[in-house]
């Protein structure tokens, strides 16, 4: 086993990771710790863009984008939260472009900016030019430059170092990690002031997926299986343009610069249910347009997709401002968007839900906000809630960068004003406990098998529409698969790089994501944003306008609620 | 359909040296390598190893050798390849287990060459000018992934250790020719000394190589050219 002590470590270097460690770079001891090598992280798979009011093709104002941002998240966002992301994304911007991040640009060589869905102007009037972008690949740029970043800075990465455990100290503070050195199986004890959470999504619970295989919610079952709550679970978005069967995400942006989803009749059927924005409408409700299209039959060939077409587009503008995501139809499909109608279906995407933090991304352990000191949370394994109950287009990226920025100047705070709490007994224990029971096991069980069915019933029964019988059978179907995980066997049993026993790992941080997701989903009795169920079609602020907080106590689940904020904005119908 | 693929396996903890092992696998002409690497491991023998994440070519963690040539498994059909498929790790790096390689070594040369904006303090507010004309001079290497595909493909760098890599040079092209950089001088210098882009015999494997369609021959002649021009001392 190895020790190390730092001011603060951090696990994730996704945009939230690496957006924290550069305030922190040369101010304090730290260290960041990925089980990918940075520039991998799944931030870089983001294409579209990155809102903020700048104002730069047309008028534009913060408030607009705070507004835009609760109604989207069809008014469960907390509105103190909204406001900072707002409010800041638009500094947070202007420091990317400091750092070297190549935007496109309008004539004037100022940021460009181009529509997405749900950003409007003067509340609700009409679409508005707000998301900043760099081509379809606006993620790749941001880890990238922010990678160098860290490199000009001197950050200390531990690359392809593996999260298994999460310390705390015996008087409830945050005091390390317990990670696994990849290329040798080392375990590695990481005592530190201060932890960070940045560890990404869990979209790799369902089937069809825009995620990367690395998306399995380790950093949030890790502070899970620590008592930590998981907060909003419920909400997790399906995006609804990805490339059929795949699940590649054919980015917002396609329908920003005028693409049109269809059906197998050739209409453009979102304007019938959202006449005002039409394909510009959020995601949660396109998402169940094109299920409702399926239902009644009007899917393509009586399957369960649509058609995006951009035949209609210039060629130049597909070349210019949509080269991925064209060359992903070509690659991946045989399609030819220029004259080709692509195939598309929702894809599991983003969740909205995570480790709870307040606006200073310190994680707090209950409804009334009181923080675990030492902790915190960043990026989609957060939920600070800006979200709420839909994040719109390019807001994920904002977060990132915004409450990354905060995380990392809270966290430098923390580091001077608090001393390192002791590490508690036996620290590895727990974690070389989990990894000598998947080692050891011999039941049989094959990761792989389990996995898919688990993927299988979460995209049939707890997708974009929900309902008690499903959810019921679906929390059944999970026990099931948890009980044949504590029986699997694995093939490699040795310490160099082994994948065998990392994907057993994530497979059990995945249960525990898709077990959390479950129960918030069957506690709210309601429809709000991307949890629609078919039992219960209305929004209930009586009963529901509040957060869902999920505990694994030693007895079982429990779950709180937790009162949203609202400040400027009171909850109204969501109409597009 | 069918397909045999051959693999070179090496396990430090029981391998003496690779070998080839051999995996028959019913996939779709669609498929991806990608996914019939992934049929073997979750099916057929769990102790496969390769890194991989986002499975659509942007994260550059899969590259390897798919029938002799440097590509991304993610990106490669199988349809592309015919019935009988040899994957083999990278050449040039050292060998961790079956296709993981050190890769240390390749983002050290990448770090060598200073790979961020160099430049004076920012505008007190909003961003710095840049003209979509000056925008688009260093787009193409901007797409870079640090997948190594190049860089393990180039004969100079099989034999000489020390020269920095194709990568590495598109990689400061990207910022040589970003109208925002001042640091061109000092990624100049570094450039011209012996391990630097003279080592460059244009051999083109690195363009060939590359999935993102990075013109990397161009970018590392057009860094040649401004070395001419700059008349960089060494
Ligand atoms: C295809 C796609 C397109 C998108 N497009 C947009 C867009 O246009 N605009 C927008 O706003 N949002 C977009 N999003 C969403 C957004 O990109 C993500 O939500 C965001 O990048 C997540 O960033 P992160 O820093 O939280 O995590 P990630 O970037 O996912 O990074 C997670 C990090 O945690 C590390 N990690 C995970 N588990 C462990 C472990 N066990 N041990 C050690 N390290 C670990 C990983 O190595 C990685 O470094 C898109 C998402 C997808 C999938
Ligand atoms: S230039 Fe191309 S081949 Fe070389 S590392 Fe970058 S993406 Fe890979
Ligand atoms: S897995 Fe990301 S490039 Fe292939």
């Amino acid at each position: 086993m190895a020790y190390h002590r730092f001011d603060a470590v951090i696990v994730g270097a996704g945009g939230a990771g690496l957006m924290a460690a550069i305030q922190l770079a040369g101010k304090a001891n730290i260290a960041v710790v990925s089980k990918l090598y940075p520039p991998r992280s799944h931030t870089g798979a983001a294409q579209g863009g990155i809102s903020a009011a700048l104002g730069n093709t047309e008028e534009d104002h913060w408030q607009w984008h705070m507004f835009d941002t609760v109604k989207g998240g069809d008014y469960l966002v907390d509105q103190d939260a909204a406001e900072v992301l707002a409010r800041e994304a638009i500094d947070a911007v202007l420091e990317l472009e400091h750092m070297g991040l190549p935007f496109n640009r309008t004539p004037d060589g100022r940021i460009d900016q181009r529509r997405f869905g749900g950003h409007t102007r003067n509340f609700g009037e009409g679409p508005v030019r707000r998301a900043c972008y760099a081509a379809d690949r606006t993620g790749h740029m941001i880890i990238q430059t922010l990678y160098q970043q860290g490199i000009k800075h001197n950050v200390n990465f531990l690359d392809e170092h593996f999260l298994l455990d999460l310390l705390m100290s015996d008087d409830g503070s945050a005091c390390g990690v317990v990670t696994m050195e990849i290329k040798t199986g080392e375990i590695h004890v990481i005592h530190a002031k201060t932890v960070l959470i940045a560890s990404g999504g869990y979209g790799r619970v369902w089937k069809i997926t825009s995620n990367a295989l690395a998306g399995t919610g380790d950093g949030m079952a890790v502070a899970y299986r620590r008592g930590v709550p998981l907060m909003d679970m419920e909400f997790y978005q399906f995006h609804p343009t990805g490339l059929y069967k795949l699940g590649i995400l054919l980015s917002e942006a396609a329908r920003g610069e005028g693409g049109i989803v269809r059906n197998s009749e050739g209409e453009a059927f979102a304007a019938r249910y959202a006449p005002t924005l039409k394909d510009l409408a959020p995601r949660d409700m396109m998402s169940r347009f094109i299920y409702q299209e399926v239902k009644e039959g009007r899917g393509i060939d009586g399957k369960d997709y649509v058609h995006m077409d951009l035949t209609h587009l210039p060629p130049e503008v597909i070349d210019a401002k949509l080269p991925d995501i064209t060359d992903f139809a070509r690659t991946y499909l045989g399609v030819e968007p220029k004259t080709e109608l692509i195939p598309i279906q929702p894809t599991a995407h983003y969740a909205m839900g995570g480790v709870p933090t307040n606006i200073d991304a310190q994680v707090i352990r209950d409804e009334a906000g009181h923080v675990i000191p030492g902790l915190y949370a960043a990026g989609e394994s957060a939920c600070v809630s800006v979200h709420g109950a839909n994040r719109l287009g390019t807001n994920s990226l904002v977060d990132l960068v915004v409450f990354g920025r905060r995380a990392g100047k809270h966290m430098l705070q923390a580091i001077q004003e608090s001393e390192l709490p002791p590490l508690p007994k036996d620290p590895e224990a727990f974690a070389r406990a989990q990894v000598d029971a998947l080692l050891t096991s011999t039941g049989g069980e094959n990761i792989a098998e389990l996995r898919a069915k688990m993927q299988e019933f979460m995209m049939d029964k707890v997708s974009v529409v929900r309902d008690n019988d499903g959810l019921i059978s679906a929390k059944e179907d999970l026990a099931e698969v948890r009980r044949a995980y504590r029986h699997i066997s694995l093939d490699d049993k040795g310490k160099v790089f082994n994948t065998d026993l990392l994907e057993a790992f994530e497979l059990g941080c995945m249960i525990d994501c898709a077990e959390a997701t479950i129960e918030g989903a069957l506690a709210r009795t309601e429809s709000r944003g991307a949890h629609y169920r078919d039992d219960f079609q209305a929004r209930d602020d009586a009963n529901w306008l509040a957060h869902t907080m999920v505990y694994k106590g030693s007895g079982g689940l429990e779950m709180r609620k937790k009162p949203v904020v609202i400040t400027e904005f009171q909850p109204k119908e969501r109409k597009y | 359909m069918q397909y045999t693929i051959r693999i070179k396996r090496y396990n430090p903890e029981v391998d003496v040296k690779p070998h080839f092992k051999e995996y028959t696998v019913e996939a779709e002409g669609n498929d991806r390598v990608l996914d019939a690497l992934n049929m073997i491991k979750w099916n057929q023998d769990g102790t496969l190893t390769y890194r991989r994440s986002c499975a659509h070519g942007i994260c550059g963690s899969d590259a390897m050798r798919i029938n002799g040539r440097n590509r991304l498994a993610c990106k490669v059909l199988m349809q592309e390849l015919g019935k009988k498929i040899t994957i083999e790790p990278l050449i040039g790096f050292k060998v961790i287990k079956d296709m993981v390689v050190d890769m240390e070594p390749f983002f050290n040369s990448y770090k060598s060459i200073k790979p961020y904006l160099i430049t004076g303090d920012a505008p007190s507010s909003g961003e710095r000018r840049q003209s979509p004309e000056d925008r688009e001079r260093f787009d193409d290497t901007t797409k870079c992934i640090l997948c190594a595909s190049c860089t393990t493909a180039c004969p100079i760098t099989w034999t000489n250790e020390q020269f920095v890599g194709p990568a590495a040079i598109v990689n400061a092209h990207r910022f040589i020719f970003d109208s925002r950089d001042t640091g061109a001088g000092e990624r100049l210098r570094i450039l011209n000394q012996q391990s630097g882009v003279w080592r460059c015999r244009t051999v083109f494997n690195c363009t060939d190589a590359c999935p993102r369609g990075i013109e990397v021959t161009r970018a590392i002649e057009e860094v040649k050219r401004s070395l001419l021009i700059e008349q960089v001392a060494y």
